[in-house]
């Protein structure tokens, strides 16, 4: 019977006193979410078919977008459903594990690993900000036009070279920009981590997406830190912010590095 | 706070959050969930592993897809590293630029070669 099963893992939680995970919620496969306890910790797991996820089927999945963004959607979905209950370690797409015992056995490894990392974000937040430029407020003053007297070839590579720089000029003033305002943002944070601009493939935007990060913000802060996102893009008109959130803390729960942690310590509350 | 519910994680918070600056024109895009979902959470190893490292065969699709995730990078994709407008990152090449271009300017001025090789050994010891 259960080896044509496998056990999905979605999070790590302290264990809830009435033991249950909230009703109705369903995972990647479509199947109900329950909790494995061990140590005081509960893994909030499901069982779904190996001929789905196994690894060789996971590989031929992956492949697929469709697949990929429902069953991504799904795991989210389960993380931000229990993290109602309380603070979750959310894990990594695609963790799992032949068992119910093998799930027990890993809690008990790590415990203390996982309590510490529950410890650390606890009453924090996950907030997300993007920074948006048209690239085009960001261009220096039109200079004098260059080499009016030279060849046109040579006055061709001279404008096209003069465009180039102008653009690597507006990038460099947005990006400072952006800077300024991830030094604001993270005054208010224990923590900040950076993401890489997004494809526009995926995130369709236009012009320059500066700014990609997640704040770890205490929840007593919580309004400061919006209502400061929102006073940032008043004051710089030619950017465009965006807050998403809140955010079970997925960027701040692998091991911590030694950089991209703004502020280790307790931020004043 | 009214976002749709699929994406909006714990009502734990009074108040919540206002409007904010801009809204994006889905609540949680998939980009989104992806950089998050992917690779953020704590890493623990499973018995049936799929580790995204070892991800060889994925098409380029994919590729784009996880291109946002940091562990794209360790799997060697990190195009956007060197692409000046996909990253404030990109110092190396800007600088590179800035580089060649100083080298073309000094050559177009007519002056040595020599001088300017001198400069750029200067750049490079900072």
């Amino acid at each position: 019977m259960t080896d044509s099963l496998a056990v999905w893992l979605y999070a790590v939680m302290a264990a809830p006193e009435d033991g249950a995970p909230p009703p109705g919620l369903t995972g990647v496969a479509d199947e109900p979410v329950r909790l494995v306890e061990e140590a005081g910790l509960a893994a909030v797991v499901g069982s779904v078919p190996l001929e789905d996820f196994s690894e060789d089927a996971l590989r031929g999945h992956l492949e697929d977008l469709e697949w990929l963004e429902r069953t991504a959607r799904a795991h989210h979905r389960v993380i931000n459903g229990v993290a109602r209950q309380g603070q979750v370690i959310p894990l990594r797409f695609a963790t799992l594990y032949h068992d119910d015992d093998r799930v027990r056995a890993m809690l008990q490894e790590r415990r203390e690993d996982l309590t510490a990392t529950l410890r650390r974000v606890a009453d924090r937040t996950e907030w997300g900000v993007k920074a948006y430029v048209d690239p085009r407020s960001f261009l220096p003053d039109p200079d004098e036009p260059a080499g009016g007297e030279d060849s046109p070839g040579t006055a061709y590579l001279l404008r096209r070279r003069a465009q180039r720089q102008d653009q690597e000029t507006a990038h460099l003033r947005a990006t400072e920009r952006a800077e300024g305002i991830h030094a604001s943002l993270a005054a208010l944070a224990v923590a900040t981590a950076a993401h890489p601009p997004q494809d526009t493939a995926l995130a369709a935007y236009e012009g320059w997406m500066v700014l990609n990060n997640s704040y770890l913000v205490p929840d007593g802060l919580t309004e400061e830190f919006t209502a400061l996102v929102i006073t940032l893009g008043e004051r710089y008109p030619g950017v465009t912010l965006e807050v998403s959130g809140p955010w079970p803390p997925y960027s701040f729960t692998a091991p911590p590095k030694a950089e991209g942690q703004a502020r280790p310590e307790e931020a004043a509350s | 706070m009214n976002q749709s519910s699929d994406w909006n994680a714990p009502v734990r918070r009074t108040g919540g959050a206002p409007e904010p600056a801009r809204r994006g024109s889905e609540p949680s895009s998939l980009a989104d969930i992806l950089e998050r979902v992917l690779d953020k959470g704590i890493v623990i190893a499973g018995d049936i592993q799929i580790n995204l490292l070892d991800i060889e065969l994925l098409t380029i699709k994919i590729r784009l897809l996880v291109a946002s995730v940091d562990r794209a990078k360790e799997m060697g994709i990190d195009w956007w590293e060197h692409d000046p407008t996909l990253s404030s990152g990109a110092r190396d090449v800007l600088e590179e630029n800035e580089r060649l271009r100083r080298r073309v300017d000094a050559l177009e001025e007519g002056r040595g070669a020599r001088e300017v090789d001198r400069g750029a050994e200067r750049e490079d010891e900072r």
